[in-house]
């Protein structure tokens, strides 16, 4: 159960290995989460994450083999999670890619590849667990989107708009969710310094995933539906939003 | 949606309330405790009968593995924290077992449905000469909800705690109805005390009234400077008053820490009131108490900063009296003094608050100004903190109370670090020998609520007994591992022969006998004498409880803990 102060038992991160859900399951299990499940793409990143968690002392510490794109398999993912580790009260949306927009355009396989890893994939996951949250009568999505996602822009136009539609997704996901108990909190970080933007410079008010997950970790509890990391951002991009085009799309990469 | 306003709106207007309870779906809804924070969806059923929950019982025994999400009875909804809510289960609103089946008016004694209010009992026996035995500082609470939280009041320091005065307690359990006493069944009524309703619904409660000559109270009131002078004035003076409790401003530091108002008093008696008071009886006795606003649904956070508590808790100080004695109080007034503004926990906003309410030994009452203090640092806005004595204790293995110091503060829960401010104060009170009180919480940990209850394994061993297939579930339970999978029958299966090497068969042979014997003796007496009564009318395997219930109960595993009751009732 999530605590009156937000603190969850359990949490499930699709997209085990991201950097940013590791430092947010870091804080939740300092603050007593027992049951950690990581789904991810097998591999070395995703073992050193079971590593990290368990280091963080949680009890149980598994990872499930889980891939993005393969939707077909995400209504037995979910039920196998759930079957296995019984109540979930945090779902944690992580995965996502951030490629290279000039390759993307010029290969269109390339673009419907990045729509369905940060998009499709995970919309299809959400629902998947969606039913599984529904009839346990509590639990939240922790969804990760981004400030790419308020407006696209010239220069990762396609990551943006994978981002919008996850956003958009999550958002009519929660009002639909209302009156079953299971909440969504999206989180629109601005440039997270890290291993997904390695080598691009820090665009302004960039950020660190520490810092995002311990935003994200105070608003679990909260009833806000969107948080931006960091909160300066909300304004930021209010203002964006209103530049005319003609200037927008002079913006900088 | 507070859950008060919601179960009444789907109680009473809503459409699939009155279905037949063998269809028991209940409706999709989602509860809050008073605090209003960690929301859930349950199906809310309407335990318009005790017939009702029997059937409730056996759907929620349908479901196997890890889909069970078992049932909780709900009274009106003040517990704070998760204790009367089920996510992904069934809710029964025990509200509408609201009648008074018996009375003693001899002896004071009621047997009451377990969902009428107090307020319903005061407004019917008060003008009786009647009054219940304790009460909490809302009378918003049901019979049911006063004896599955033990609950405590102004007087615990001589009177102790509410099932102290309850002499039996009908109990539906997975196992079968009950009707429990002190007597009948010592570990089962005492873990029903206290138990969070983790032990059986609880449909029904005789209650052992107190008399009282009218419905005033003569109270002294006195100003205290300071945290030493309160503590010492209830130490050397409660003895002398039934009922007493200070009023403590948590934001004062310094050479003020803890200045209180200290009110104690004891009921008038007629001859103790002004002649305006006393004549006509019926003034006398009159209950007529009033609320006088209400709190809008949509108030919006920090209303309660520390400014505007700051200059609230100033008013109450300063509106005190420096010391008076003798003044007649209403009941109402004197009692339950926030229930004049309906909502009132609205005022914290759309996140909610919590209270921390914890108890520490005599001897540590130190613990009491150190937490004062560690809050007053924080400037954490603390609305006035309410501090008691508590006397003996009940047996109960949850049952809060212990003799000491308690110290109740309200906090509104998006004060940051909240979490952790809390977690060091449990280890505070866990060091000083301490704990908190469950009907209020919403967050504690299972480590410090193990450390804080170390009878804990009594109580999951009873419900091994009582529930072997875990159907009573709650999010409290879930939270605090009250009701894991697997049910608690396995977990203390293994530690039982640790614990109690050769005793064992024969303490059980023996509870089983006693209760076999006690259980049916009672149950049978009352079914014969009170022909009227509403409750345990019903043959302990009701029809609606034979389809489910029989292939269930062959498919149940040996059961560890001996018969279960309803097997000792099979001729
Ligand atoms: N970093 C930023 O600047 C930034 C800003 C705003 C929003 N975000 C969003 O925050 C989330 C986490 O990002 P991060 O910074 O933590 O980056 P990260 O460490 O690269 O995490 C991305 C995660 O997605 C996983 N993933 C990729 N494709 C997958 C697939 N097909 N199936 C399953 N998992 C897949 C990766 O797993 P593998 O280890 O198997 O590759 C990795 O765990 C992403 O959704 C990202 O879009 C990031």
């Amino acid at each position: 159960m999530i605590d009156a102060t937000g603190r969850p038992q359990s949490v499930l991160v699709l997209g085990g290995s991201s950097e940013i859900a590791q430092a947010i399951v870091d804080l939740l299990v300092a603050a007593r989460c027992r049951t950690v499940v990581l789904a991810g793409r097998p591999g070395p990143r995703l073992d050193e994450a079971v590593d990290r968690a368990r280091a963080a002392g949680a009890q149980t510490v598994e990872s499930v083999p889980f891939d993005a794109t393969a939707v077909d398999g995400h209504v037995a993912f979910a039920d196998s999670v759930f079957d296995r580790f019984g109540d979930i009260d945090l779902v944690i949306v992580a995965a996502g890619v951030l490629s290279h927009q000039p390759d993307d355009e010029e290969d269109p396989v390339l673009v419907a590849d990045v729509l369905a890893t940060n998009f499709t994939g995970p919309a299809s996951a959400m629902l998947a667990v969606c039913r599984r949250l529904r009839r346990q009568g509590h639990g939240k999505f922790v969804v990760l989107s981004s400030v790419a996602g308020d407006r696209a822009r010239r220069a990762n136009f396609i990551y943006g708009s994978s981002k919008s539609g996850l956003d958009a997704f999550a958002q009519g996901l929660s009002s639909s969710l209302v009156g079953s108990g299971v909440g969504v909190l999206i989180v629109r970080p601005g440039f997270v310094v890290g291993r997904m933007t390695e080598g691009m410079t820090p665009a302004p008010f960039a950020t660190t995933p520490d810092a995002v997950a311990k935003a994200v970790v105070r608003a679990i509890g909260s009833q806000a539906l969107v948080i931006y990391v960091p909160p300066v951002l909300r304004w930021v991009f209010a203002a964006m939003r209103q530049l005319p085009e003609a200037l927008w799309r002079r913006m900088p990469a | 949606m507070p859950p008060d306003r919601l179960t009444a709106s789907i109680g009473r207007a809503g459409g699939r309330g009155l279905a037949p309870p063998a269809s028991a779906a209940g409706r999709r809804s989602v509860l809050t405790g008073w605090g209003r924070t960690a929301p859930s969806a349950a199906d809310v059923l309407h335990a318009i009968h005790p017939d009702v929950v029997t059937a409730a019982m056996s759907v929620a025994g349908e479901r196997n593995g890890p889909g069970r999400r078992g049932l909780i009875a709900r009274g009106l909804g003040r517990s704070y924290g998760d204790a009367a809510q089920n996510a992904g289960g069934s809710v029964l609103d025990a509200t509408w077992l609201d009648g008074v089946h018996q009375v003693d008016l001899e002896r004071g004694l009621a047997t009451v449905g377990a969902g009428i209010s107090f307020e319903t009992l005061m407004a019917r026996f008060i003008p009786l000469g009647w009054f219940v035995p304790v009460t909490p500082g809302t009378r918003q609470i049901t019979v049911g909800g006063a004896v599955a939280a033990d609950v405590h009041g102004k007087n615990h320091h001589v009177d102790g705690s509410f099932c102290s005065h309850v002499r039996e307690i009908d109990l539906m359990c997975p196992t079968g109805p009950v009707t429990v006493s002190a007597e009948s069944d010592r570990d089962l009524f005492w873990a029903t005390a206290g138990g969070m309703g983790l032990t059986g619904v609880i449909t029904g409660a005789t209650v052992q009234m107190i008399p009282i000559e009218s419905s005033y109270m003569l109270v002294d009131t006195e100003r205290v400077p300071d945290l030493d002078s309160v503590m010492d004035a209830m130490r050397s003076g409660d003895a002398a008053y039934r009922y007493s409790v200070a009023w403590i401003d948590c934001q004062t530091t310094g050479r003020h820490l803890g200045r209180s108002v200290l009110t104690r008093g004891d009921h008038a008696r007629l001859e103790d009131l002004p002649d305006r008071l006393r004549t006509p009886q019926a003034r006398a006795r009159s209950f007529m108490p009033r609320t006088i606003a209400g709190i809008p649904i949509a108030a919006p956070g920090g209303l309660l900063n520390p400014v505007t508590v700051g200059l609230f808790n100033e008013f109450w100080f300063r509106k005190a009296p420096a010391k008076e004695t003798g003044r007649p109080h209403t009941l109402a007034g004197f009692f339950h003094p926030l229930d004049i503004v309906t909502d009132w926990n609205r005022l914290y906003g759309p996140r909610g608050f919590l209270q921390y309410q914890f108890v520490v030994p005599d001897a540590e009452g130190e613990t009491v100004r150190t937490i004062i203090e560690r809050l007053a640092e924080v400037k954490v806005a603390s609305f006035l903190a309410v501090l008691k004595r508590f006397g003996p204790s009940d047996p109960g293995p949850l049952s809060f109370p212990i003799p000491g110091w308690t110290l109740a503060l309200d906090l509104p829960v998006g004060y940051p670090d909240l979490d952790r401010l809390l977690d060091g104060l449990d280890e505070l009170v866990i060091g000083a020998g301490g704990r908190v009180y469950l009907a209020k919480d919403s967050r504690l940990s299972r480590s410090a609520f193990r450390a804080m209850y170390p009878r804990v394994d009594e109580f999951l061993e009873l419900r091994a007994r009582v529930d072997p297939e875990g159907l009573l579930r709650s999010d409290l339970g879930r939270r605090l591992g009250l009701c894991d999978d697997p049910p608690p029958a396995a977990r203390t299966g293994q530690e039982r022969p640790r614990g109690r090497p050769a005793k064992t068969a024969g303490v059980n042979k023996a509870t089983g006998a006693r209760k076999a014997a006690g259980v049916n003796k009672a149950t049978g007496a009352k079914k014969a004498a009170g022909a009227t009564k509403a409750t345990g009318k019903k043959a302990p395997r009701s029809g609606t409880a034979g389809g489910s219930g029989a292939p269930k109960s062959e498919a149940r595993p040996p059961d560890p803990g001996g018969p279960t009751s309803r097997d000792r009732r099979r001729p």
